[in-house]
């Protein structure tokens, strides 16, 4: 294994983050804390219990999610992305070190970067709202495997991208239409039947329902339901990464 | 002694269904300089490629060191060092960091001596901490050179190494392919540059529509297509050329004082001394006499004119 290839890309997409802090980890935790002002604690003061839990301490786990899923998108696709835009991914591509190293490198790095800002995140959560977790292994496990699966999506979406637009679309008009109807603010239980079936095709209530089991017990779906959902999610982009390398697709011509 | 590179039957289609290259063969021997010649599009870069790993073949093999590329891919792009043609480098990182980089990415471990002594020798110490933004196009083009040599490879791909720089550090360049030559690498150069094939190589490659037309000893090519010209300038200018010079095929300066005669060399009888004779015999005067050696350059265009 080509170990020091992949602590060199490691190094350079973590220097890439802490070099772009400010937009790195400032940002999101800005933008969260100002949903739980605004949802938490002016509209959420007037909105009795969900499930039982505050509605402040409800939308926690959804929150956390919102932004694993853009910021591990976000951090992925750009990765791969620039040095394709720029032509530097020359000597990834022609250097000794194979899909799985370059993967560990990048995709690594994206979800540490995710990682380190759903921890904040639920830290300044903790300012705001009482928290407890209930289950904190299975609340890491949702962690880590949402952010490794959801930094390989966006891999995918950097090596298809050709430009800046397209590299965009996705996260804007699919991933957070899908995280703000996946019940990120509501329990699907509080939404007319048809509604409840509908929403059942959306991929990110699996996540969002087994992530904040974890925190309260409470659950729209079983846990079982949300860790298989996600581990074929993780399955379908390995098999898809593995293709593009493999043909060269976007990469190789 | 077995090539360092071993090219067999390699092509390439790509998905427009432009073919850039088609069934190529090359053996590259150790310690040697390469130059392939050809114009834009011929398919320098898409043969690099290849072997480089950056561009999938369609069809045929490539081995490096005795390893296939495609099965033996680790072991073939660690003998491997590549020099784009494009200035590819990024912006915001120090000349130090994107040396490291691309010594770690080649799986080697860090070893700052050798680097710094690399800095050195591509006149670069001084830049040694300086964003890659704030450097000039030459400098750009070392740099590169420098990342291709940071993991110690064996054989240098230069691809147009020298496209859009100025003279000394043309030159610069050159001494400092000599001197990688020296310390064991084989070089590869692509170029449409024919006096940087001229002054470097020790054969050369021509390849036009992804064809190899020709790969040989620069001196023997030069000697096997080369053809000599002589220029017989007359003390007065002539209307006509007269008769008894036909057999020669003299070519006629328009202002009519000069008559060009081109010839083999290798011929025993090279017909100079004939012709000289005749010209006496037809009353013109020889005023001065010059011989040319027909360049690389003229070779070139004469191979890719007659491919077309």
């Amino acid at each position: 294994m080509n170990i020091y290839a992949i602590r060199v890309i490691y190094q350079q997409e973590m220097l890439r983050a802490w070099k772009t802090s400010a937009q790195s980890f400032a940002s999101p935790v800005i933008s969260t804390a100002l949903y739980f002002v605004v949802f938490g604690s002016a509209i959420g003061s007037r909105i009795a219990t969900v499930e039982g839990v505050s509605y402040g301490s409800f939308i926690v786990p959804g929150l956390m999610m919102l932004a694993l899923l853009t910021q591990s998108i976000a951090n992925a696709s750009f990765g791969i992305f620039f040095p394709k835009f720029t032509g530097t991914i020359y000597e990834v591509l022609s250097a000794p070190i194979s899909v799985a190293e370059i993967l560990i490198g990048y995709v690594g790095a994206a979800a540490t970067k995710s990682m380190i800002i759903g921890l904040i995140i639920l830290g300044t959560a903790g300012f705001f709202v009482p928290l407890h977790i209930a289950h904190p292994l299975w609340m890491l496990l949702f962690l880590v495997l949402t952010c490794i699966s959801f930094s390989l999506f966006g891999f995918i979406i950097g090596l298809w991208a050709k430009d800046f637009e397209k590299l965009q679309i996705i996260p804007m008009l699919v991933i957070t239409p899908l995280v703000f109807l996946g019940g990120s603010f509501y329990s699907i239980n509080m939404l007319p039947p048809a509604w409840q079936v509908v929403t059942l095709f959306n991929p990110v209530v699996y996540l969002i329902s087994g992530f904040r089991w974890s925190f309260f017990e409470v659950a729209d779906v079983s846990v079982e339901l949300s860790l298989a959902i996600i581990l074929v999610f993780l399955a379908t982009c390995l098999t898809l990464v593995w293709w593009m390398f493999k043909t060269g697709y976007r990469l190789k011509q | 002694m077995p090539p360092i590179v071993s090219i067999a039957n390699l092509s390439k289609t790509y998905d427009t269904g432009y073919q850039a290259l088609k069934q190529v063969n090359l053996d590259i021997h150790a310690g040697e300089i390469l130059a392939l010649l050809g114009p834009n599009g011929a398919g320098k870069t898409t043969l690099i490629s290849i072997i480089c790993g950056i561009v999938n073949a369609s069809g045929g093999s490539v081995t490096v060191g005795g390893h296939d590329i495609v099965k033996d891919y680790r072991i073939t792009r660690s003998l491997i060092g590549l020099v784009p043609q494009e200035l590819t480098l990024g912006a915001f990182e120090t000349v130090w960091h994107t040396l490291c980089f691309s010594r770690g990415l080649f799986g080697k471990k860090p070893d700052p001596r050798y680097l710094d002594q690399l800095l050195k020798d591509l006149s670069l110490s001084d830049k040694k901490h300086t964003l890659l933004m704030f450097l000039s196009g030459g400098m750009k083009r070392r740099v590169l050179i420098g990342k291709a040599l940071a993991h110690q490879p064996t054989v240098l791909f230069l691809d147009e190494p020298t496209a859009g720089v100025d003279v000394e550090l043309r030159k610069d360049m050159w001494a400092l392919v000599r001197r990688l030559r020296e310390s064991g690498v084989t070089i590869i150069l692509t170029t449409h540059y024919i006096e940087e094939a001229e002054a470097i190589a020790d054969r050369v490659g021509v390849i036009d529509h992804g064809e190899l037309l020709v790969v040989d000893d620069k001196q023997a090519l030069m000697h096997k297509l080369g053809k000599r010209q002589l220029t017989i300038e007359l003390d007065s200018a002539q209307a006509s050329l007269p008769a008894a010079l036909t057999p020669w095929n003299l070519e006629m300066s328009t202002d009519g004082g000069r008559m060009t005669y081109t010839y083999d060399p290798l011929k025993a009888n090279t017909g100079i001394d004939a012709l000289l004779q005749a010209v006496r015999a037809a009353g013109l005067g020889i005023k001065d006499l010059q011989t040319k050696k027909t360049s690389l350059e003229e070779i070139f265009v004469n191979m890719v004119h007659q491919s077309k």
